[in-house]
């Protein structure tokens, strides 16, 4: 009984940070400018690898795999949203401006992060 | 489902690779050289080559994207114009891609098991890896043991590539002097970056050790140690200047690995000589046969480690001194 409970839990868990994933990808093609684009980024930097994560552990139960899926979950809690920052403080540092509107950036950004 | 994994990584590297062809941008084309290594990478693993999977990704996706940056650096990063007409280049990319896949219609299908590949020397050496070596992983025991002539080879390659990159570009132009070397100390005003990478660089060189000194259980080995361990310092020296990470390995020590990791390699073969048995025999090494090859294999792997990362490390050091100097 607490197994099935738990299996439906984490593939809950994996289908929502798949879509978080999902959501996150169509906005990096969807949104306007660059700021706006790594906002959507982040989205799967930050939710979809948490959720993901959680599912998988799920999964994977009390044993040594559930260790590394968390030190490699750490890992990519650390360095996405750092490098999200480095990414969006080299633009502004280059002269790019936050424009909270719908102004598109395109001649200026040639491709996409 | 591995097949559709398979056709959908494939179905990326096509497209990156005709990305990289169309954009005019280098920036743009490193950053897409680096999406290729990655692919490539989850490609190699799907096929079950971890030990290659790791080394692409660390070599490719890692440390070569950081050298073409820092070479970006020193150039444009707009490709120029063509000149000319494309003709020979479009007809000959065309007649070998038609050759190409000529030859596929020859290819085995994939992973079966009657193909000529596993049917030549392959079982030989998965049979005969417990008996000689005892080791659980066959990939290492091959490279460093039973084909150990090619790994020197390979190790000698990386120190020629090494010495080349320091012919043209280790000599300081004289006409500069080293007065802006203060500007150019990394990311030293960012805070995030910063906190973040001192709290990784330990755990990067640990992993990096154990993918060393394990790489006779699990895959790995001291290629893709010493890309890791490079890596680690790599990022080191972006975060705190270049100059900080030669003060902390200075540029002696690193030479010092490369040469010494190469002298190490050939030098157990040169003692495998002296002890009575044949260049780069391992077994004579103990009295027990089996423990001498592991001993081998184990001085060997450190040899390849410490001279790719000094290799990886020395390239990087010179184009990116190089950068401050220009």
């Amino acid at each position: 009984m607490i197994d099935v409970a738990l299996d439906v839990l984490s593939w809950i868990l994996l289908v929502i940070g798949g879509a978080c994933v999902l959501i996150g990808g169509i906005g990096g093609l969807r949104l306007p400018n660059f700021y706006t684009r790594i906002h959507a980024a982040s989205l799967t930097d930050t939710m979809a690898t948490i959720l993901i994560f959680s599912g998988m552990m799920l999964q994977a139960g009390l044993s040594l795999a559930t260790l590394k899926l968390f030190a490699i979950m750490l890992f990519l809690l650390l360095t996405g949203p750092t490098a999200t920052y480095a990414l969006a403080n080299a633009a502004l540092l280059s002269g790019l401006k936050p424009d909270a509107g719908t102004t598109s950036d395109k001649p200026k950004e040639s491709s996409p992060e | 489902m591995i097949f559709i994994f398979g056709l959908f990584l494939l179905t990326l590297l096509v497209i990156t690779a005709i990305a990289i062809v169309r954009t005019e941008d280098l920036f743009v084309a490193v950053m897409l050289t680096s999406i290729f290594s990655l692919l490539m990478a989850a490609n190699f693993f799907i096929l079950d080559a971890a030990d290659v999977a790791l080394t692409e990704a660390a070599v490719g996706a890692g440390v070569t994207t950081v050298i073409f940056l820092c070479a970006l650096a020193l150039t444009d990063d707009k490709e120029k114009p063509r000149q000319g007409s494309r003709w020979v280049t479009f007809s000959t990319v065309g007649v070998l891609a038609l050759l190409i896949i000529y030859a596929t219609f020859d290819k085995p299908r994939l992973g079966d098991p009657d193909a000529p590949v596993h049917q030549h020397i392959a079982p030989w050496y998965i049979e005969k890896t417990t008996e000689y070596i005892d080791i659980p992983n066959v990939v290492t025991a091959i490279l460093s043991s039973f084909r150990g002539y090619d790994t020197l080879g390979e190790v000698f390659v990386v120190f020629a590539a090494c010495i080349g990159v320091l012919f043209i570009l280790g000599v300081s132009p004289p006409r500069k002097s080293r007065q802006v070397t203060e500007k150019n100390s990394g990311l030293r005003h960012h805070l995030i970056p910063q906190v973040v990478g001192r709290l990784l660089i330990p755990f990067i060189v640990l992993f990096g050790l154990y993918v060393q000194f394990h790489g006779e259980y699990s895959p790995g080995g001291g290629f893709q140690a010493g890309a890791i361990i490079a890596t680690g310092v790599i990022l080191y020296a972006l975060l705190e200047g270049e100059a900080e990470a030669l003060r902390a390995i200075p540029r002696g020590v690193l030479l010092g690995m490369v040469v010494g990791g190469a002298l190490l390699y050939g030098g157990v073969g040169v003692a495998c000589m002296f002890m009575g048995g044949a260049f780069l025999d391992y077994s004579v090494l103990a009295a027990d046969p089996i423990f001498g090859q592991q001993l081998g294999i184990l001085i060997i792997e450190a040899g390849v480690g410490m001279a790719v990362c000094g290799a990886l490390l020395t390239i990087f050091h010179a184009f990116a001194a190089r950068e401050i100097l220009s």
